[in-house]
């Protein structure tokens, strides 16, 4: 398979979280703010890739039957050292994100990717595979981080972009966009957003509603 | 008394695992189409929930805990960043372990949850919990009252999605929005009205 196509279909064509479901639930609380979002990235990037890379160099000497064990030895460990090295060198932004970092170990990205592609292909692949997923996630966090750090409070990385009315300027703040709601509502959009440009992507619905069949009722 | 009521309420409505801090939102979204199946899944995170919370909060206070060992004689010893790899390693042990106990002996709760019971070693909320049990310095009675409080509220989540859904299925949606799309604002909305419970205080 081709390099390009491993690392940018999960960008837009083939979004972890837009299409495939994935990786949503750690991931929302932490995009109140654009710094904080841009650690998460980089903390579930690379644990999704080197998980992927060590998924696949053990899974032909692994078991089926314990392979979800041992998938989950190996993420626990990577994110036990992504949490030592956030405590080591971002310590406050480590606050921040809580038990969010903890959380990656059970984020369905890194065991879905694990699970569906590292299982059956090689180390190279599986590692450009995680990398490309990361970014997809990525994107979308840093998208939603954007809009709602610079409508929410009117800054990006913590620096005033849009001058605030109770400061002596024009912006006054979207609050909301800085509560949980916003969250769903702005992923809710993307998604519309991406389906529009990507029909492919639309879902067939349920039920149909059947076209009128009785003739419409004479006025009286 | 109180503030175990008060942390009870707290966790069920106000801390709402999945409304308040998205956790286990992939299976939230992923079986919320059947209200049976939510449910059913629901009565699975409570028990596993209530379970693994009061555990993992021994298990932290008695090994992982800075100087935790002192009673093996240990009192230097610092485990607390085998945190992570021990919680997960509980909760997919005791998944299993109740796995094969309601197969056993009480076959008609296994059939029923059968199929979401692997499901929740996956879930973030179960994690989450333990987590925040540890984050928050839960002592034992009130991680049993957390554990119990954080599973009935996502159970109620979910199930009331589920229900949302079943009726949203006659709609007319718009194309992109179809499916995902529209269930990720029905969940918005219905994080907004949690929001409500905001101000209570016990």
């Amino acid at each position: 398979m081709k390099v390009k196509e491993l690392l940018f279909a999960p960008i837009f064509s083939n979004n972890p979280i837009a299409l495939q479901i994935l990786g949503i639930c750690s991931a929302l609380a932490v995009t109140s703010s654009l710094a904080v979002t841009v650690v998460m990235c980089i903390a579930l990037t690379s644990v999704v890739a080197f998980s992927n890379l060590f998924v696949s160099l053990v899974r032909n000497h692994a078991p089926g039957s314990i392979r979800i064990i041992i998938q989950m030895t190996i993420i626990a460990s990577l994110v036990i050292v992504v949490d030592q090295v956030l405590k080591a060198y971002a310590f406050e932004i480590s606050k921040q994100l809580s038990v969010f970092v903890g959380l990656i170990i059970t984020n369905c990205i890194v065991m879905g990717r694990a699970e569906a592609f590292a299982m059956k292909n090689p180390p190279l692949p599986s590692f450009l595979d995680g990398v490309g997923n990361g970014l997809g996630y990525s994107a979308m966090l840093l998208g939603l981080a954007f809009i709602r750090e610079l409508f929410g409070t009117g800054s990006l990385f913590g620096t005033q972009v849009l001058p605030l009315a109770t400061e002596g300027g024009w912006y006054i703040p979207n609050g909301l966009l800085l509560l949980p709601p916003s969250a769903f509502f702005l992923i809710g959009l993307f998604i519309w957003a991406i389906r529009v440009w990507k029909k492919d992507q639309i879902e067939q619905p349920d039920y149909k509603i059947a076209p009128n069949t009785k003739p419409l009722a004479k006025e009286a | 008394m109180e503030a175990y009521l008060s942390l009870f309420v707290r966790s069920i409505f106000i801390d709402n695992m999945a409304l308040a801090f998205f956790l286990g939102m992939c299976t939230l979204l992923a079986v919320s189409k059947k209200i049976g199946a939510a449910f059913g899944l629901g009565i699975a995170v409570i028990v596993v929930q209530t379970i693994t919370v009061p555990v993992n909060n021994l298990l932290y206070t008695y090994v992982l805990a800075d100087g935790a060992l002192a009673w093996a004689g240990l009192p230097d010893v610092n485990l607390s960043f085998l945190g992570l790899i021990s919680y997960i390693g509980v909760i997919a042990a005791l998944v299993q372990i109740l796995e094969m106990v309601l197969d056993k002996y009480v076959p008609a709760l296994y059939n029923a949850l059968g199929v979401f019971l692997p499901l929740i070693t996956v879930n973030c909320a179960i994690l989450g919990g333990s987590l925040f049990m540890v984050e928050r310095d839960y002592n034992f009675g009130e991680s049993v009252v957390f554990g119990v409080g954080s599973g009935v509220g996502w159970a109620l989540a979910i199930t009331a999605l589920a229900g949302i859904r079943e009726k949203m299925k006659y709609s007319d949606v718009p194309e992109g929005l179809r499916g995902l799309g529209i269930t990720f604002i029905t969940v918005g909305l219905m994080s907004l009205g949690f929001m409500s419970f905001g101000g209570i205080d016990l």
